[in-house]
């Protein structure tokens, strides 16, 4: 009796301990449920296209799926036929890599450096120059006009004033030429990348305190490139870490300037990209399976670039 | 000295005018690069079959025409699908997704902006990772879900996966922070429930966020060929039927030209109508650690 009893009390904390937490996550849920009803429209789209898909695509890497049959369970092959026996893939991934590390650096550089010089200008002149550098970027069909600059008769206009000026006798294949074809799709893809990030920049570049720099002038500081990289730069951190992911993000999707310009697929896929390479097992050969290893990859790698550069960021002028 | 006074806000500290000089003049050559092929676009359209083949090229337009214009409604009249229904589904999911959007990115934005709840902070941090990949990763499970929703080949294919663009909630959200918990809790004081604070004090509040969530999600919708999800041609869009001109090669360039003027006059305009309000909200952009 006595031992039952002791029992009793010795359980009984535990229990109204386990309880009160389900009642407290209740009573919270309960208080917040306006909250919840706000973010559900959201939210439940937002898992439905962008989360859930990212899980099913992990999943999916290691199944051969074809969308007639049942999946069926592989193991690692995808990933080792994509890394060891897949050619093509490892053109895609060259032309990646190096578009990113050339497009993405330079539309980052080039974002800030210019929404630095348009900061110096008046308010009228800034308002035009940024319309002048954002434009390209929302107007949708501009592969139209490139493919008229580039193109491979004397109608091309690049040709046309070449062959006028007597560089060239006869119009060369632009957009058909493996030796061209990189470069102009990163001239257009340059072209097209200040975007979101650089307005961050200039609207970042306006909230920086005037008298920040009135302080450092005082405390010595002489020129304009000292104030950048003590003033400016460490002031505008949290602009720049979202311009960041916004540039690399955009820098590892190269695919649709490369579909525009140089076709799909691209001559001896001078211009394929991972993204390209992805479309291609996608939607054109239905094997899915093997596609999701590629966007799985992809994942990684724009995850893993992200997170280094932010890391990096955060270095800037300490 | 005096002229660049006129173009550059005067008297800043630690600047020379050697320097000043010299990054104007490398704004204004990257200005040129940046404006030629919009300027061309413009020019196109309004040129004559003859100036348009002549040769060498020319970049301004000599005897502007309207031809272009004519001509595109009269091919498009003759077509199987008529022009108008092009433009009517462009619109269609452009407006329906763009304002789809900013309501349910700002009412989902309102509690992660101002509350700290279960989940919340977690909710937020998966939207920010999400800005880390692109829509490409998710392209093959989400032709899946639709194909299982039964969407394919209809509107809501391009509308409704929009609608949760994680930018959107990331904008809205930290540019909600600056509205003053004062303001909230006198609303409550006075006995607003909270879908009339978000609806009556907070939504008026952020309309520079509106505008800046319309001029990204904008383009993007308008500048959308229908993918890989619709298939009937009555139902494409606008930018479809440009690239389907422009592949009728030389005979359709003065027309192709008009049609690129008119899908590239649109969000450009948005965006000059819009600007100011946009940079209110991009200087609340920035990312925290």
């Amino acid at each position: 009796m006595q031992t039952e009893a002791k029992l009793q009390t010795n359980l009984n904390p535990l229990q109204a301990k386990k309880e009160s937490r389900w009642s407290v996550a209740l009573k919270e849920f309960k208080r917040d449920k306006h909250y919840y009803v706000l973010l559900s429209p959201f939210m439940i789209i937002f898992f439905l296209f962008t989360v859930i898909p990212v899980v099913c695509s992990l999943v999916l890497s290691f199944f051969y799926f074809n969308m007639l049959e049942a999946p069926r369970f592989i193991g690692w092959q995808n990933y080792s036929r994509l890394f060891l026996s897949d050619d093509v893939f490892m053109i895609a991934l060259k032309n990646t890599l190096l578009f990113a590390l050339i497009t993405g650096p330079i539309s980052y550089i080039a974002c800030f450096l210019f929404a630095w010089i348009i900061n110096e200008l008046s308010p009228k002149v800034r308002a035009i120059m940024t319309l002048v550098f954002y434009a390209p970027s929302i107007s949708g069909n501009v592969y139209f006009v490139w493919l008229i600059l580039f193109s491979g008769d004397s109608y091309g206009y690049l040709n046309g004033i070449l062959m006028k000026l007597g560089f060239i006798l006869e119009p060369i294949q632009w957009l058909t030429n493996e030796k061209y074809i990189m470069t102009i799709v990163i001239i257009v893809q340059l072209w097209l990348s200040l975007g979101t990030s650089f307005l961050a920049f200039i609207a970042g570049l306006q909230t920086i305190d005037k008298t920040l720099v009135e302080a450092a002038t005082v405390d010595g500081i002489r020129n304009r490139w000292q104030e950048l990289w003590f003033i400016t730069l460490p002031s505008m951190r949290p602009q720049l870490m979202f311009g960041a992911v916004m540039q690399i993000t955009a820098s590892f999707a190269v695919a649709e300037v490369s579909i525009n310009l140089a076709g799909f697929p691209s001559v001896n896929y001078a211009a394929h990209t991972v993204v390209t390479h992805l479309m291609d097992y996608g939607t054109i050969r239905f094997e899915m399976g093997y596609a999701s290893a590629i966007a799985t990859f992809l994942f990684v790698l724009m995850l893993g670039t992200n997170k280094l550069t932010q890391s990096m960021l955060r270095k800037v002028g300490e | 000295m005096r002229m660049l006074s006129v173009i550059r806000t005067p008297r800043r500290l630690n600047r020379s005018f050697a320097v000043s000089f010299l990054l104007f003049v490398l704004l204004g050559l990257f200005g040129c690069f940046m404006a030629l092929p919009l300027i061309f676009t413009v020019n196109n359209a309004f040129k004559p079959l003859d100036e348009l083949f002549i040769f060498p090229p020319r970049l301004f337009v000599n005897n502007p025409t309207m031809d272009n214009f004519f001509d595109l409604v009269a091919l498009m009249g003759n077509s199987w699908v008529p022009l108008s229904r092009y433009i009517a589904n462009t619109l269609l999911i452009t407006i329906v997704g763009t304002a789809g959007h900013i309501l349910l990115a700002s009412a989902a934005a309102y509690p992660l902006a101002k509350y700290r709840f279960r989940g919340s902070r977690s909710l937020f941090a998966i939207v920010v990772l999400s800005l880390m990949f692109s829509g490409h990763v998710t392209a093959i499970p989400n032709y899946m879900v639709m194909s299982w929703i039964g969407w394919i080949n209809t509107h809501a294919s391009i509308i409704v996966p929009s609608l949760a663009f994680p930018l959107g909630l990331f904008l809205m959200k930290q540019f909600m922070e600056q509205i003053p918990d004062a303001l909230l809790e006198a609303a409550k004081i006075d006995g607003a429930n909270e879908y009339r604070i978000y609806w009556s004090i907070v939504m008026p509040n952020v309309k520079p966020a509106w505008l800046t969530l319309m001029i990204l999600q904008f383009p993007m919708l308008w500048g959308s060929d229908g993918g890989n999800f619709i298939y009937s041609e009555n139902l494409k869009t606008l930018h479809y039927a440009l690239g389907q001109i422009t592949a009728g090669g030389i005979a359709r360039a003065g027309v192709g030209a008009a049609i690129a003027l008119l899908l590239m006059i649109v969000p450009i305009t948005l965006f000059i109508i819009s600007q100011s309000s946009v940079m209110q909200t991009m200087a609340t952009s920035g990312m925290k650690d």
